[in-house]
Order: structure tokens, then C-alpha cells, then sequence
């Protein structure tokens, strides 16, 4: 463990910088900034931002932002509206869904 | 036009402890149960256990968690005629309106189920935090990790910070080692040790210093992980830690999609660690078509994910007319509250009572479970 100086290494890294959603690479910078402008829920944030709409749907970055929400206005994350969870809760094929409402081959 | 719609007279969405047990308990019972895994194999979390578990003798407490996977499937296959198993079947959604459930098997096979019963048993997901850098390839989550070294046999790197001094960051840790990957480092933010003394004890033994009021504040490195700057709670002093990989054990959260879908009237409750449904003693929703087990549930144990899951699935069966006998029940709740009753469940406690709201948890009030 190598004790002491960070500063070098801490040099241009900012916290601002941190990735909230991984999927579709939103910085934090990103949604503090909208939430700053009273745009303070999940769903507004996921329209404006594409948060929380990538191949995880969410997982990783719904409890982010809900408690940065939460740590900016200062309401407790049980009072913050949480957002439509709406099916698929992964990404499926367009052709998948296509072929399966024609029974057939997609025609 | 809408060729495939399955039927299936109770449908268990996940196949780990919960789930399994669910299936278990409602086929004896004489119901057909379909169950959907969305992983390749059967067990959920207890596969990729190899320490010995906690919890209660009646869900084998002292038998690797592998091992207690494989006792519930030996029961499942007593009564294997009635159970249908699918893996790599990924539940994607509950409508309402019809009760359709739609499932993706891989990546190219697509199908409708239509239920008559449903018992949501999805596990947990793995929480994760923002750093600069988080998304450099060489941070994991602790769960991902133990699913690479013990499932696949595939070790993540060299040497190793774990950010999380919980069960789950101790025994992942523990597990590292006798992979013989380093661990450089456990951080926990807390004053004190979330898990098992036991546990962070043999890890105390090996050396490797468990920093208490200690955090994260960036990863460093280029392309991958090269290490990373920790930073005192206590003094704000930062300092330097040489890895290859930074380990997040920062805890769980039930994983809800499909309930959300299915209408249940959900509530966040931190001592369960988010959103849970709101739910009776027989684990029934407010959906009366859905129950939940495990961790879905709330954020538990095993023992108990798998007692929730008899319970789920007894109930389920009985809903269907099948017969059964219902001191089963008052079994099963005598196991639920042993499990629940030490001073380190008093959180569980707190947390069910809050999921009872209206008196919906009907004959289990929360002084059920003092
Ligand atoms: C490192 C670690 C150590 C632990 N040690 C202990 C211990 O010593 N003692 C103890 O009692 N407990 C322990 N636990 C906790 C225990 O493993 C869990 O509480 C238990 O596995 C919960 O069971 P479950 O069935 O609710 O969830 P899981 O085992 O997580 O199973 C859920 C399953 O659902 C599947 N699934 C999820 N969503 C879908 C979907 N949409 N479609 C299809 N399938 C889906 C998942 O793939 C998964 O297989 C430990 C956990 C960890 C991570």
C-alpha cells in the first residue's frame, strides 16, 4: 500500500466525471446538471438523458440516481416517484417479437 | 395469430433457493409448475457458494451452499413429472391485462406463457456506486467475480480491492485467497464490520487490513484498472492501493421488474433494501395471481428465501384447490420466526412490518415476529 501523494494521480479526475449509466454512458455532470434544473425523477431523467434504457434496463444506475435525486433536494428516496417499469425488462429482437405475433415467419 | 400461448398452471420465475423450493412444495402438492431460469443452470445464488452456510438446520445450515442446491433438486426430481424446468429463459414481461407472461429463451427463441399462479422468486441484484473511472474493465461487482472463480474457473486478476466489509465482501474476499488472488484491501464505510465475525476474522488472520471509515474516491488507470485512490472518512487523508481489480460489495437490492409490471402495490423500504411488494403471510401480493419469495422479497438469507418459497408455493397450490395440509403453514412460520428472531434480524423485523401496511400482512403483524 503505497501511502501519501495523490494528488498527481487525482489530477483531472472529478467526480463529476463518475458514469451513472454504464449502458449508455451518462456522466454524473450529466444528470446533476438536469436535476439541478428541477428535473428531478426517474422518468423525466431516462426521457431527457436515456438513463436506465440500455441493455440492463436500469440495474445499475436506477439506485444511483435515486439517491443522488435524494442527496440534491433533499426528499427521502420513499418519496421520490420511482418511475414506470414497463416490459421488456431486457432488450428482445424486433424479429423475435414479430415472428411470434404472426406465428409464422414474420410476414 | 397468437399460436403459443403456453399454459401452465403455477409458473416460478427464477430457479434459485426460493424458487426451487417453491416448485418443490407446489408440485408435491399435485399443481404442474413451470419454472423459468434465466441463467444457464438451476440454483440461483447457492451455485457459485462454496462455504459452508448460516441459517437454520432445517434448510441445512453447515452444507456448502452448492451442496444445499443439489439437496433441493434431488427433492424436485422426486416429483419430476410434474415439474418443467426451462434455463437460459429470461422472464421479460407480465400483462396485466390478460395475464400473459412473455419469455426470451437465448437470444433467438420467444413465447408466451399464460399462468394460472405465479411465484416471482428473482433474487437480488448487485448495488453499484459512482467513482471517476467506474467504468474502467477490471471493476466488478463482489457477485460477478465469485460467479467467474467459482462457476467458471476463471480468475479476475491479481490482486484485488474490495470496497465492503458485509458477508458478502468478507466471503469473497476469503474466496480470492484461496484462489490465490491478493487482496490488497477491504474498505468499509461504516464505523464497524457488517458481517460475520467469523468471516472477517480468518480474513484478519491472513493479513490483509479491513480499513473501517474508509471509502473510494476514484479508480485509477488508462485502459484497465491499475489502482485506486481510498480515502479516510475520518480524516479526509487520501492514499494510493496497487490493484488490478476493484470489487464492489456495497450490498443488494431485490430485483422487482416483473412485479413493478405486474401492478403489485410496491413500497420502498431501506431495512429490505428497496422496493418490495407489499404482501400477506403467505407471501401473496396484491396482485391475487402473484406471490414473492426471497430475495425479491427483501434482501435475506437463504434459509429464509427458501422457507418464503414453501410457503409461496404451498399457498399457490392450495389457491388452485389442490389439498393440502395446512399445518404445513404453522411449520413453516415456526421456522421464520426462529430465523428472524436474534438481535441481528431485528432490521428484518422492522422492514416486514412496514410491508404489512393496511394489515395486509394479515395473521403475521410484525409482533408475529418477535
Ligand atoms: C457471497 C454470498 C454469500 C452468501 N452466504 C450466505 C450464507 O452463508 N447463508 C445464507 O443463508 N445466505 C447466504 N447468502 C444469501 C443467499 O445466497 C440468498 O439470500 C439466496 O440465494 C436468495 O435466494 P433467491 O432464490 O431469493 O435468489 P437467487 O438465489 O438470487 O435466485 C434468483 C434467480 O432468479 C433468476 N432470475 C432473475 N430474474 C429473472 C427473470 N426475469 N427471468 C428468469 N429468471 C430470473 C436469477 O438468474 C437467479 O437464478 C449469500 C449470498 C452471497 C452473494
Amino acid at each position: 500500500m503505497a501511502n501519501g501523494e495523490t494528488e498527481n494521480d487525482l489530477r483531472g479526475l472529478n467526480e463529476d466525471d463518475s458514469i451513472v449509466c454504464r449502458c449508455e454512458e451518462v456522466a454524473m455532470s450529466e444528470v446533476r446538471k438536469w436535476i439541478a434544473g428541477g428535473y428531478d425523477t426517474p422518468d423525466e431523467l431516462k426521457r431527457l438523458l436515456r438513463v436506465g434504457m440500455g441493455p440492463c434496463q436500469g440495474r445499475g444506475c436506477r439506485e444511483i440516481i435515486l439517491r443522488e435525486i435524494s442527496s440534491m433536494t433533499g426528499v427521502p428516496v420513499s418519496e421520490i416517484p420511482p418511475g414506470r417499469i414497463r416490459p421488456p425488462a431486457k432488450p428482445v429482437k424486433i424479429s423475435l417479437v414479430a415472428r411470434d405475433y404472426t406465428g409464422g415467419d414474420g410476414r | 395469430m397468437n399460436p403459443a400461448v403456453r399454459e401452465a398452471e403455477i409458473l416460478v420465475v427464477g430457479g434459485g433457493a426460493a424458487g426451487l423450493c417453491a416448485a418443490a412444495e407446489a408440485a408435491v402438492a399435485g399443481a404442474r409448475v413451470l419454472v423459468l431460469e434465466s441463467d444457464l443452470h438451476l440454483g440461483g445464488q447457492l451455485v457459485k457458494q462454496t462455504h459452508k452456510f448460516f441459517g437454520s438446520k432445517d434448510e441445512f445450515a453447515g452444507t456448502r451452499g452448492f451442496k444445499i442446491a443439489g439437496k433441493i433438486l434431488d427433492e424436485m426430481a422426486s416429483c419430476k413429472d410434474k415439474i418443467e424446468t426451462v434455463t437460459n429463459a429470461n422472464v421479460m414481461g407480465y400483462y396485466p391485462e390478460d395475464g400473459v407472461v412473455t419469455v426470451m429463451v437465448g437470444e433467438d427463441e420467444y413465447f408466451k406463457v399464460k399462468p394460472a399462479r405465479i411465484v416471482m422468486a428473482t433474487g437480488a441484484q448487485e448495488r453499484l456506486i459512482a467513482f471517476p473511472n467506474n467504468d474502467l474493465p477490471g471493476v466488478y461487482g463482489a457477485g460477478a467475480v465469485q460467479t467467474l472463480m467459482n462457476v467458471y474457473g476463471v480468475s479476475p486478476g491479481d490482486r484485488v480491492l474490495m470496497v465492503g466489509a458485509g458477508n458478502i465482501g468478507l466471503i469473497v474476499s476469503y474466496q480470492l485467497m484461496q484462489a490465490g488472488v491478493q487482496v490488497a484491501a477491504i474498505l468499509e464505510a461504516m464505523p464497524n464490520i457488517g458481517g460475520y465475525w467469523v468471516h472477517a476474522a480468518k480474513i484478519r488472520r491472513l493479513g490483509v487490513p479491513i480499513l473501517l471509515r474508509h471509502t473510494i474516491k476514484a479508480a485509477l488507470g488508462d485502459v484497465v484498472v491499475e489502482g485506486a485512490i481510498v480515502r479516510s472518512l475520518a480524516n479526509g487523508e487520501t492514499f494510493k492501493i496497487d490493484c488490478d481489480i476493484i470489487c464492489l460489495a456495497v450490498g443488494l437490492s431485490p430485483t422487482a421488474e416483473i412485479l413493478w409490471q405486474a401492478g403489485c402495490e410496491m413500497k420502498y423500504v431501506p431495512e429490505l433494501c428497496g422496493y418490495v411488494p407489499i404482501r400477506n403471510a403467505r407471501q401473496r401480493t396484491t396482485n391475487d395471481d402473484v406471490w414473492v419469495a426471497g430475495d425479491a422479497a427483501g434482501i435475506e438469507e437463504a434459509s429464509s428465501a427458501m422457507v418464503e418459497g414453501r410457503i409461496a408455493g404451498l399457498d399457490a397450490a392450495a389457491s388452485l384447490g389442490y389439498e393440502i395440509d395446512e399445518s404445513r403453514f404453522g411449520v413453516y412460520e415456526e421456522r421464520l420466526k426462529a430465523l428472524r428472531s436474534g438481535e441481528t434480524a431485528s432490521r428484518i423485523r422492522a422492514g416486514l412490518a412496514r410491508v404489512s401496511a393496511n394489515g395486509f400482512l394479515g395473521g403475521m403483524t410484525s409482533d408475529g415476529f418477535q
